[in-house]
């Protein structure tokens, strides 16, 4: 929230997301949205009308009975209700509208936040990597927050104001027209101020929020590292800076609250000034009876002038929520137009049989034999390929950023069933390799063939349900251990999924949670530890049983010993698939049928474990933990 | 609760008191006006008399001057005295979690401390200008024009009070209803914002899985839920404008009829009655404005609860008064130590007994759960023994002053953190006062002199936030010379190692033995490699000590370590 906040800036292109916006809730609500306006005209005018009725009330009713002329009541209390029924139709149409405003807001918003997520979902890889994920959490809370309030507070208000607004001033024109210049003139001063301390108080806001943001770093940090600060002594040091930058903060804050503050008053004031110049010249008026204006008049032209005010000084209140609303409807707008990853290719994965022929053919059976099936488009013939699992990686060049190459001439053959090792440094590139295979991200060079067909031609989903995947950051989702596992295929029974369980090693210490299965795991499963959120991983791919697996340090905060006993079900669970894995302890490894020695995005030295230690290079090294003899 | 966060108003009282004072001279201002304007209509326009519509509009304008200033200078001191007070609340809270245990720590969540030195303290300054400013100026506006209409005329004034006491249930009404709907809309709105946030840092998985449309499914069913919720609370709270304009359409109603005949039987003025409309504009819309304060203070309750746990929260270390402030050496002793996080809770450590003596290098493994970590944090005092005596020196560590104890006793951590600034700077928390050629050193030792000095500005690089411009071992390695740099008696590594490859470790020991031999150092580690060269190994299993004694001699009596051995190092023995 602290970075979002700094970053709040002003939309670049105020109207053009205003238009858009606009569209976006009228495109979702029309009839709400033309009934909304025709409603609030409705109450403005019952509004005014009430005005109007007190200059009747004493010029045609009150005045005559006084001068002897009528002494008839009647005439008054038809007046009166016939007030009373506008007042009313007033008060309805405007409980009416305010209620439908609720449903649009509401609506939209929900719309949007629905829109977003699914939008967000289809993104690729790359856009959670390269957007800091408090930010993209900040457009659903803060920018989705301040889009409400426009659409529930400050649209219906302008709307609402300004009719108030036009009709209040014809009222004023034909009561007096040179009180309603006296009052025009006020006003005008009235928006002036309001712009000018606007101006001042969000310049002051701005920096208030940068230091605010300041802070809310500092404070992060301090507290994330909050045991390196006791192990260090560095109480008083932090207690020292902390008072600086709040300090500073304080400083920011006051100003730009003062101004924001003296706003309002200010606002009201000019208004209560206006009303006190019209109380005197409309005096002055009435007493010379220029023009005809009564007393009756001036009564109802003070009301006009306390209903001109408020809104007035509302709408300019709004002016900087409404900017503040706009740069966060920009950001969501940002989030809609982001282009979603393609999932092109026409060959899918589908469930297979063999023919007695020994041909293979499509079947919705669960036979645990897949295929690869691709339709041929000029001709329209269905060809079908078994899925083996072979993978190969032909001179693949790879560049998060296509100027900056971090993978080089990668070559990798990987042959049904076997189980290939990604060993080197941190940063060496094993992980990135991994992102490939299963297209998180796209290769610049070079070309990546399963089972002969390249990546490319694979609808992306297809292709990543053939991969299993267990990362080193394990993931886990709000829901129960059960659900958990089952998030790996979503119509695994009970039985299936403690059989996954059991064979990734979880059973026992999921036995031991308080409710078993059915223990709730919130916040990435914050009650377990890191080591039995890995088990838990381990246990939903076993559950998906998919043909090919991708183990990215999937046992790294596992201890050895529990490593070991997990062994036999990690063994048989990758067992007859072609396997990935990547892992720091090399004891892990080192029966797989071919080890890479990546380092700085190149594989240097590939082999099997006995083949490695013979060469003596830097697998054996890495393994024996030995200096070099020098 | 209040107590505790208006003790924090310190300095900003003056303005605290200022503020509502000159509320008070912009609402008796506001007020007067009204008044005045009858009299102009009464004594002026009706007995047309243009000398009194001067005199009295001059006073009118005054009046409507001093109203501006004193809404203006309220708005100022209001803004000091909530800012300073925000100031006084951050500065408390961060004071007083410096000095926290880790015990005390741990009690809260980062995330949740970071919410209550922010959001919570903006939402206690908002509201507590609301209560200086608003919660003033509505009531006291309300009272005001309220006695008003009683001096004009009593009986008209009942029509006013009928009218508030209808508004005022009415609206209790519909807050009370609608804050339940509300509660229960932010309990969804929670749920909601915690599957997106699990979905953004989940996203790998979920698109590993190919789980994007069932997650929208989720995430479409939240929505509902948060809309449904949100539709019946709001619609509650849309029932108050019109509720409002209701009860104001209804007094000028009756008050045009009653006064229109009060006014012919000649007991009311023509100006009055004008005055008394704009009183009914100023009475209900305070009333509104009070409900709608009310609830934003009320919101605010909870932030301000939060925050006064924060300060209250006492730190469970006591020194005692006469505390030693040397460590004589670096000798360690562990006397029927026991240890549970929880008081009642289940322990981690249990009775253990180790002797170890100055300037031994000591390995300690064990499996994920065996309190490793829980073991040495009692040496520096992060957390105190629940049972036994740890001493240091010769001296139990309750006697030390905490500040020479852990000057001397450096802990490398497992969740280690660098901070944003300079590869210096960082390095400089190990000792102020370092020079370049100490930091060098240190590096040196640490095997990041190497990487350090090949970055493109040297040991003036600058550090990301939470290190992430440096990798994995870079960031231990750093943390490692850091620690180095406090020169100290005792040296702990927690699996600090654990992301630098097995030739860099061990050159990392080999420094340790060479340069500081004096040390007492305790490393824990996962590899068996990173261990077995050290003096002795304490092997721990299930929170006791499972075998203490050398390499070879673990290997003949403990199955641990045999077996921890056997399963890392098997491959060696092949060659």
């Amino acid at each position: 929230m602290a970075e979002m906040n700094e970053k709040r800036k002003r939309a670049k292109n105020p109207g053009k997301i205003f238009t858009r916006l606009l569209k976006y809730i009228f495109s979702g609500f029309k009839v709400q949205c033309i009934l909304v306006i025709i409603l609030i005209l409705i109450s403005a005018l019952a509004n005014v009308n009430g005005t109007m009725f007190m200059k009747s009330l004493i010029d045609d009713y009150i005045t005559p009975i006084l001068n002897g002329v009528s002494d008839d009541f009647s005439a008054l209390l038809g007046a009166v209700m016939r007030t009373a029924a506008i007042y009313a139709c007033g008060v309805a149409a405007s409980y009416t509208y305010n209620r439908i405003v609720v449903g649009i807001t509401q609506g939209t918003i929900k719309n949007l936040r629905q829109e977003m997520f699914k939008h967000m979902e289809s993104l690729p890889i790359k856009y959670f990597d390269t957007h800091a994920h408090g930010d993209i959490m900040s457009i659903y809370t803060n920018d989705t927050d301040t889009l409400r309030q426009l659409i529930s507070q400050s649209m219906p208000q302008i709307i609402n104001g300004s009719m108030t607004i036009i009709s209040v001033v014809c009222c004023m024109f034909f009561l007096s027209v040179p009180l309603a210049c006296v009052n025009l003139i006020m006003a005008c001063i009235m928006v002036f101020t309001a712009r000018k301390v606007a101006g001042i108080s969000g310049k002051y806001f701005v920096k208030q929020q940068r230091k605010l943001g300041e802070v809310n770093g500092y404070i992060e940090e301090l507290i994330e590292g909050q045991k390196v600060v006791k192990v260090f002594c560095h109480e008083q040091e932090s207690i020292k800076d902390f008072s600086k930058i709040n300090e500073e903060l304080f400083d920011a804050a006051s100003n730009a609250n003062r101004f924001a503050n003296i706003l309002m008053p200010i606002l009201a004031n000019i208004g209560n000034l206006s009303y006190v110049f019209i109380a005197i010249f409309g005096s002055v008026l009435a007493i010379g009876g220029f023009g005809g204006f009564t007393v009756g008049g001036l009564a109802s032209f003070l009301q006009l002038n306390r209903s001109f005010n408020m809104p007035v000084s509302n709408m300019s209140q709004q002016i900087n929520s409404i900017v503040m609303a706009l740069a966060g409807a920009e950001r969501i707008f940002e989030l809609l137009d982001e282009e979603p990853e393609p999932g092109e290719g026409d060959v899918s994965l589908v469930r297979a049989k063999f023919k007695p022929g020994g041909e293979i053919e499509e079947t919705p059976i669960r036979t645990g034999v897949w295929a690869w099936k691709y339709k041929h488009k000029s001709t329209g013939v269905v060809e079908y390929k078994l899925l083996q699992g072979e993978m190969v990686l032909d001179k693949v060049d790879f560049g998060y950023n296509p100027d900056k190459i971090v993978l080089h001439d990668i070559e990798v053959y990987a042959k049904p069933g076997e189980k290939v090792a990604f060993v080197g440094a941190t940063g060496a590139g094993k992980t990135t390799i991994t992102n490939l295979i299963n297209r998180f991200y796209d290769i610049q060079d070079g070309k990546i063939r399963y089972d002969g067909i390249n990546v490319n031609k694979i609808k992306k989903s297809e292709l990543r349900r053939s991969l299993g995947m267990v990362l080193q950051d394990t993931s886990l989702f709000t829901g129960t251990v059960m659900e958990n596992i089952r998030y790996g295929k979503l119509d695994a029974t009970d039985s299936e999924v403690i059989a996954a369980s059991k064979l990734a090693g979880a059973h026992d210490f999921v036995k031991r949670l308080p409710e078993g299965y059915d223990t709730m795991l919130t916040g990435n499963g914050a009650n377990l530890s890191q080591g039995q959120r890995q088990l838990l991983s381990i246990a939903r791919a076993a559950v998906a049983n998919p043909p090919a697996l991708i183990l990215d340090e999937a046992t790294s905060s596992i201890d050895t010993r529990t490593e070991k006993i997990v062994q036999g079900g990690m063994d048989s669970l990758m067992k007859g698939r072609t396997v990935f894995v990547i892992a720091h302890r090399l004891s892990t490894i080192k029966n797989s049928d071919v080890i890479m020695v990546m380092d700085q995005g190149r594989i240097i030295e590939r082999g099997n474990h006995e083949k490695l230690i013979k060469e003596k290079g830097v697998y054996w090294q890495l393994y024996t933990g030995r200096l070099e003899q020098s | 609760m209040l107590k505790t966060l208006m003790a924090e108003i310190k300095e900003y009282k003056k303005y605290t008191l200022l503020a509502p004072a000159l509320v008070a001279l912009e609402v008796f201002m506001e007020i007067l006006i009204p008044f005045l304007m009858s009299k102009i209509v009464d004594m002026g326009v009706s007995a047309g008399n243009l000398k009194m519509v001067v005199i009295i509009g001059s006073v009118m304008i005054a009046a409507a001057v001093l109203s501006l200033i004193g809404g203006a200078m309220s708005g100022h001191f209001a803004a000091i005295a909530s800012t300073g007070f925000a100031k006084n609340l951050r500065k408390a809270m961060f004071n007083n979690i410096q000095h926290y245990s880790f015990s005390n720590l741990d009690k809260y969540s980062t995330s949740g401390l970071i919410t209550r030195l922010t959001t919570d303290v903006t939402n206690v300054q908002n509201s507590y200008q609301m209560i200086i400013r608003i919660c003033v100026r509505a009531p006291l506006m309300l009272v005001c024009a309220f006695i008003m209409t009683i001096i004009i005329k009593p009986t008209i004034s009942l029509i006013y009070l009928a009218a508030i006491i209808f508004l005022a249930c009415v609206l209790y009404f519909i807050m009370t209803r609608a804050h339940v709907y509300f509660k229960q809309m932010f309990k969804r709105y929670d749920d909601l914002n915690a599957s997106t946030q699990e979905n953004i840092s989940g996203i790998r998985t979920v698109k590993a899985y190919v789980r994007e449309e069932y997650e929208t499914k989720k995430f479409n069913i939240a929505a509902e839920n948060v809309y449904n919720m949100s539709v019946k609370a709001e619609n509650l709270i849309v029932a108050n404008m019109p509720v409002m304009q209701f009860a104001v359409y209804t007094c000028i109603l009756l008050v045009s009829w009653v006064g229109a005949k009060m006014i012919v039987s000649d007991t009311l003025t023509t100006g009055q009655l004008m005055s008394l409309f704009t009183y009914t504009m100023n009475i209900l819309t305070s009333l509104m404005m009070i409900s709608m304060v009310f609830t934003m203070v009320a919101m605010s309750k909870a932030s301000g609860e939060r925050i006064a746990e924060v300060i209250n929260e006492r730190t469970d270390l006591a020194a005692p008064l006469d505390s030693v402030k040397e460590v004589k050496d670096g000798s360690i002793e562990f006397k029927d130590v026991s240890f549970a996080y929880k008081k009642g809770g289940n322990n981690c450590l249990t009775n253990i007994n180790i002797s170890i003596k100055s300037g031994e290098t000591i390995g300690i493994i064990g499996g994920t759960g065996s309190s490793k970590s829980t073991l040495v944090q009692l040496i520096p005092r992060l957390y105190d023994a629940t049972e036994g005596e740890v001493s240091v020196g010769g001296l139990n560590v309750k006697n030390y002053e905490l500040d020479a104890l852990r000057s001397k006793v450096a802990m490398v951590l497992q969740k280690n953190v660098l901070f944003s600034g300079t590869v210096k700077d960082n390095l400089r928390w190990g000792n102020k006062d370092a020079t370049d050629e100490e930091i060098k050193r240190a590096c040196e030792y640490a095997q990041a002199d190497e990487f350090v000095s090949a970055m493109p500005d040297g040991y003036d690089t600058w550090i990301e936030q939470g290190g992430s411009n440096v990798s994995g071992g870079q960031k231990q390695r750093l943390c490692i010379a850091r620690a180095l740099l406090m020169k100290p008696k005792i040296l702990i590594l927690d699996d600090s190692t654990s992301a630098v490859d097995t030739k860099t470790d061990a050159m990392i020991r080999k420094a340790f033995r060479e340069q500081i031999p004096d040390t007492t150092k305790l490393i824990i580690a996962q590899r068996i490699t990173s261990v077995q060269d050290a003096d002795r190994i304490l092997v721990l299993e299930g929170g006791e000590v499972n075998g203490f004694g050398t390499h070879e001699e673990l290997l003949r009596t403990n199955g641990i370590y045999r077996e921890v051995y056997e399963s890392q190092l098997k491959g060696e023995d092949d060659e």
